[in-house]
């Protein structure tokens, strides 16, 4: 049951009285050996959990930084596969940090839902983000990621009402992901005051740690939603941070670790001098 | 797998969770979620409300010009020596497609809604001047996203959107075309859903967008079906359409499905051969995915990424299909063939010349198909070719595969 990887990672943060710090980078930008070193790096970095994300041609949730991101992903050859090979040669060093794959339904409805989740399984995958597969559609998908232990980790948005929340964390397990703006990624800021109430909803209605992603980008931002959800997910502002080195030829994997470590810094002491719920 | 057996009743489709058999769904992020069900809502109450489909009547009538006539193609008939071929010629509505029929439904369902401004896409921009003429018309501000491609390509069309009070965005992503287009729109719409209807152009996307671009559509063949009858005493035996996502072969197919004698023939776009990689036939060249909100037939590679999608036609380039389509083609209720760019050329030029009839470059699709199907019919019988849009937006992308300067 790999998502246990995911319970004992929030279990060990409840008990330091902190927020995990999640990253997000895409999987073969600008190619797979820098993505790879990128990962290595990230747990020493801070990264408490590590999203990757697997490239689509379409990604219609995500905003001018990522979808230039998937671009060069898939440019540089970046397969659904090629993005389990990186997790389990990441695997190899690393058997505690919760890796947690993300992306568009197609690429894993073209492998075939069984297939992937074995594969997934085997390459020490602990969860699934699909941005496109809402609860109503996800019963194929959970029927085969729960046989192999993978969490189908659900989102929840500003949209999502009272009515709507038990569909939302029906056969959930790990963690809810909350989106915290309407809109794509890394384009508006999350506002904490308006994450607060939402966190502690979705957390009596899941039973579940709650990440809050999109809208992410500062050491400030991100020390606000640490001290009000359980972790907090930094993407676009780490993928521009890998785009803009590239772009200079400078080192890809410095710049993107230096990025991260500031971020990790400022949400671990984040709870330090506030009153912190237990 | 076994093949799915046809149903008896093809009115029961979609189910309540908008699939047609195996496609359709709502496959979109949970922030547009609550939006796509609030619609599925608000369009059942507004399609059991007699006021509502009064005032859509009343608009199809007195603004865009319907019902379109049934027209006998009489030299067209002669020049293939074999069934009669008739036109329905949804080209004469007001903004010359049949996309002020969906048009105008939706914009009535948006208003009905509270929503006060509208987002759409377009291809060759015939779904985009006629949002922007309902748009002008209900006085709502409206924004279409427009591949960059298809904006250098379909001029004539952006001038118009412009002149009717729309603003045009174009998409450079991609290749530029429909389907980049209509990522965009999707991304303003999850931006802002608070206020924002999107009005989509085709029978696609997610559920309740194919059944309620469908039945806006319907109208076609509801015309056709009674015109038919009236001028023939019968029904036809054959109804052909082209098809991009397929907005206008539902239309006209979704009429005639109980009609077990009827024919529906869907021609898609071959671009420059379905054995190549420049096409847009996704029935005859793809496989079932999702993309788009729905569960359908789609242009993929190996590794499920979507292949961009070619057809001279700016209306027909799409990677996708409306997932009734797919339904239909899975349990061969339906035929799909297809036609390559250089036979829509000369179908073009053939309707021109014959019937005095410019076409758009998306029905010159279905056209060159019609003669060897009302040969292959043979005399007495009939085939009826859905008309859907005019030429007059193609003159320059025909005039430059022509080689001519115009």
């Amino acid at each position: 049951m790999t998502k246990d990887r995911i319970d004992r990672r929030f279990a060990a943060l409840k008990a330091e009285n902190r927020a995990g710090f999640v990253t997000y980078i895409m999987a073969g930008d600008p190619d797979a050996a820098t993505t790879l070193s990128v990962l290595k790096g990230l747990p020493g970095a801070g990264a408490d959990l590590i999203e990757l994300g697997f490239p689509f041609s379409d990604p219609m949730a995500e905003g001018p930084t990522i979808q230039r991101a998937a671009q060069r992903g898939l440019k540089s050859g970046m397969t659904l596969q090629g993005t389990l090979d990186l997790v389990a040669a990441f695997r190899e060093g690393d058997s505690d940090t919760p890796v947690i794959l993300m992306g568009y339904l197609n690429p894993v409805l073209n492998r075939g839902f069984e297939s992937f989740a074995v594969a997934a399984a085997k390459a020490g995958v602990d969860g699934l983000i699909i941005v496109d597969c809402p609860p109503e559609e996800a019963d194929p998908l959970s029927d085969a990621l729960e046989a192999e232990g993978i969490a189908l980790i659900r989102l929840a948005a500003p949209t999502t009402d009272d009515a709507r929340l038990p569909m939302v964390v029906r056969r959930t397990s790990g963690f809810v992901y909350y989106v915290s703006v309407a809109g794509v990624t890394g384009v508006k800021s999350a506002d904490a005051a308006d994450v607060a109430p939402a966190v502690e909803r979705l957390r009596k209605a899941s039973g579940l740690p709650v990440a809050v992603g999109f809208g992410i980008r500062t050491p400030d931002q991100a020390a606000a939603v640490a001290r009000v959800a359980d972790a907090a997910v930094v993407g676009s502002a780490l993928v521009d941070e890998i785009e803009s080195a590239a772009q200079l030829n400078e080192n890809v994997t410095e710049k993107v670790l230096l990025k991260a470590s500031e971020l990790a810094k400022a949400v671990r002491s984040a709870r330090v001098g506030h009153e912190v719920r237990l | 797998m076994n093949a799915p057996s046809k149903p008896n009743d093809y009115s029961a489709y979609p189910d309540a969770e908008g699939r047609f058999g195996g496609f359709g769904g709502r496959y979109v992020a949970e922030t547009l979620m609550p939006l796509v069900l609030d619609l599925g809502k608000a369009y059942a109450e507004a399609k059991a409300d007699p006021k509502f489909q009064e005032e859509l009547k009343s608009f199809n009538t007195h603004y865009a010009g319907r019902p379109s006539p049934l027209y006998f193609a009489e030299r067209l008939t002669e020049h293939f020596g074999g069934a009669k071929i008739y036109f329905k010629r949804d080209e004469l509505n007001h903004t010359g497609s049949h996309k002020i029929n969906n048009a105008l439904g939706q914009i009535l369902l948006a208003m009905r809604m509270g929503k006060t401004r509208i987002i759409a896409e377009t291809g060759a921009g015939q779904h985009g001047v006629a949002t922007a003429t309902v748009c002008a018309r209900f006085g709502l501000p409206c924004v279409v996203y427009m591949g960059a491609t298809d904006v250098e390509r379909q001029k004539p069309n952006v001038f118009r959107m412009n002149l009717l009070g729309a603003e045009v965005r174009p998409v450079t992503s991609g290749t530029g075309t429909l389907k980049d287009a209509m990522n965009e729109a999707m991304r303003d719409w999850v931006t802002n859903v608070h206020d924002t209807y999107y009005l989509i152009g085709t029978a696609a996307g997610p559920h309740p967008y194919p059944v309620m671009v469908r039945d806006f559509q319907s109208v076609i063949g509801i015309e056709a079906r009674a015109q038919m009858l009236e001028m023939e005493g019968r029904l036809p035996d054959a109804v052909v359409a082209c098809i991009g996502g397929g907005s206008n072969a539902i239309g006209l197919f979704h009429p005639f499905l109980n009609d077990d004698s009827v024919r529906l023939i869907g021609v898609e776009a071959a671009g420059h051969g379905v054995s190549t990689d420049k096409h847009a036939a996704s029935l005859t060249g793809g496989r079932p995915g999702v993309l788009h909100g729905n569960r359908t037939y789609l242009l993929q590679d190996d590794d499920g990424q979507i292949i961009d999608a070619h057809s001279i036609s700016a209306g027909l380039d799409y990677p996708g299909i409306g997932p009734e389509h797919s339904f239909l083609h899975e349990i061969g209720r339906a035929e799909y063939v297809s036609t390559t760019d250089e036979e829509a050329l000369a179908a073009f030029q053939l309707c021109s010349t014959l019937e005095g009839i410019i076409p758009a470059l998306e029905p010159a699709h279905a056209l060159a198909r019609v003669g060897e199907i009302a040969q292959e019919l043979g005399k007495g019988k009939i085939v009826v070719m859905n008309l859907c849009g005019r030429g007059d937006k193609d003159i320059f992308t025909v005039a430059e595969a022509l080689g001519r300067k115009i």
